[in-house]
């Protein structure tokens, strides 16, 4: 009902559109008949317990995964049909633990597909340097490897390398999930802060509440591989729906002012 | 000592000795890197084919070395010359070590990385030389390192074939019941061993991904 009042000019068309879609494996459904639309300059944030099929609705976006049924279309285009690596290099993709190059180090983690894209030298340096500026790295970290790095450095190198090509679309699947709370706190303001410049679509998948609401723009809950709802963070926390309910609830107090943050 | 004596009265032999197994050596292992190294490459992927390639190699490893030199014998091409004959029967020798360390080495790359890697884009060729060989090259390394020393020690039976190298100091040695020449053969087909371990594991160092 959120999406009809918004009523959708050209322009506003979904980036990323999953129609009817399925995925399983070995005949276990892992997602069943998902429709969901992310439209540009969204941050929708996947919420969900572990098993919901959060990670497998993002990999779908940037073909990792194939789905068994219906069909994913990020700009128009359905994913069976474009070229996938050129796909991929469209779309920025950050993982827990980064997942950086152990054998690379920081510039070269963050200028690596710029690199193989071809770019200039001159071009690639001064492009990690802006990145590392961005996501605040100090210009010393660039030759560091990342196992001398902190959880939250790894981090920043990740989301630098994710945006490396200046990608539309941006998917974080757990990005923080794996670091202490005050270093959390602090990388979830600057995501705030770079997504307010950068207007990038975003799906980030997260099982923390107070997660999804500071920094979702929408917050789609999933259930069992299923969609259950999205809402934006004050309708969520409002909804009679009992799943969102029982997630507000177990979260407990002080979520609203996360969610008029997050929405401001 | 009486051993050095021999070895310096008869350094020409010696010298040349040595470079025909290290020609042996080196040739034959390089082979088993042209074929070995692609092969593990091949089954690290393809999981179905990694059991009966492995046992394969496994299989030649257990064949005894003067069998197998046998069993080649025959082959018209390679019963012709004792070199050409050797250096087959030391690659196929040399095979499961590097074939084992370059599947070991490239599914022990973590998952993460390579997911991570292939989510921003990278080919599959992308992802084989700028993150799988190079991240699996310590342990490639060390399977080479363990096929060269083996090579090594097994070369000097190639001279039962008349394929030359230090073992003919060492057979001679045997007919004639002297020690001294047989240690002439023995000692520095030792040192060439303990060298080429010296040497490559260094260079695993080096490689070593931090």
């Amino acid at each position: 009902m959120q999406e009809a009042a918004a009523a959708p000019a050209p322009a506003s068309a979904p980036v990323i559109e999953f129609r009817e879609v399925s995925y399983g494996v070995d005949g276990a459904e892992i997602l069943s008949g998902l429709n969901l639309q992310v439209r540009a300059a969204e941050t929708l944030l996947l919420l969900g317990r572990s098993g919901s099929g959060k990670t497998t609705t993002l990999k779908l976006v940037n073909h990792l995964l194939s789905p068994t049924a219906g069909e994913v279309l990020v700009r128009g285009v359905p994913n069976a049909k474009s070229d996938v690596i050129r796909l991929r290099r469209s779309i920025g993709y950050v993982i827990q633990d980064a997942g950086l190059f152990p054998h690379f180090n920081v510039e070269r983690n963050i200028g690596l597909i710029p690199r193989i894209e071809g770019w200039p030298e001159e071009r690639i340096q001064a492009r990690v340097r802006e990145l590392m500026q961005m996501v605040g790295l100090a210009p010393e970290m660039r030759a560091r490897y990342p196992h001398q790095l902190s959880g939250g450095q790894r981090q920043r190198v990740g989301v630098a390398r994710a945006l490396a090509a200046d990608p539309e679309i941006l998917l974080m699947d757990e990005p923080f999930g794996a670091l202490d709370p005050l270093t959390r706190d602090e990388l979830q303001r600057e995501f705030l802060l770079l997504q307010q410049r950068l207007r990038k679509t975003v799906i980030f998948v997260t099982h923390d509440l107070r997660e999804a609401l500071r920094l979702g723009t929408r917050v789609a809950l999933m259930e069992a591989g299923r969609l259950v709802t999205a809402l934006a963070p004050i309708e969520f926390l409002q909804s009679p729906n009992p799943l969102a309910a029982a997630y507000v609830k177990a979260f407990g107090g002080d979520l609203e002012s996360l969610a008029r943050r997050g929405s401001s | 000592m009486n051993v050095f004596h021999f070895m310096l009265e008869n350094h020409d032999e010696v010298v040349e000795l040595m470079l025909e197994h290290l020609w042996l050596v080196g040739l034959s292992t390089m082979l088993a890197v042209l074929i070995g190294v692609p092969l593990g490459i091949l089954i690290a992927h393809r999981s179905r084919l990694s059991s009966p390639v492995l046992a394969s190699a496994n299989i030649i490893q257990t064949i005894p070395s003067l069998a197998l030199f046998g069993f080649l014998l025959p082959v018209s091409w390679l019963g012709e010359r004792a070199d050409r004959l050797a250096i087959v029967a030391l690659t196929l020798y040399a095979l499961l070590p590097i074939i084992r360390g370059t599947y070991t080495g490239i599914r022990k790359v973590d998952p993460a990385v390579l997911e991570a890697g292939r989510g921003m884009g990278l080919t599959n060729s992308q992802l084989l030389f700028q993150v799988e060989l190079p991240l699996a090259s310590g342990v490639i390394l060390s399977g080479i390192r363990v096929a060269l020393v083996i090579s090594i020690g097994l070369a000097t039976i190639a001279a039962a074939i008349g394929a030359g190298g230090l073992g003919e100091l060492i057979f001679r040695g045997l007919a004639m019941v002297d020690d001294q020449v047989i240690l002439a053969g023995a000692i520095p087909a030792a040192l060439l061993a303990l060298s080429a371990d010296t040497i490559m594991g260094w260079l695993e160092r080096r490689l070593q991904p931090r």
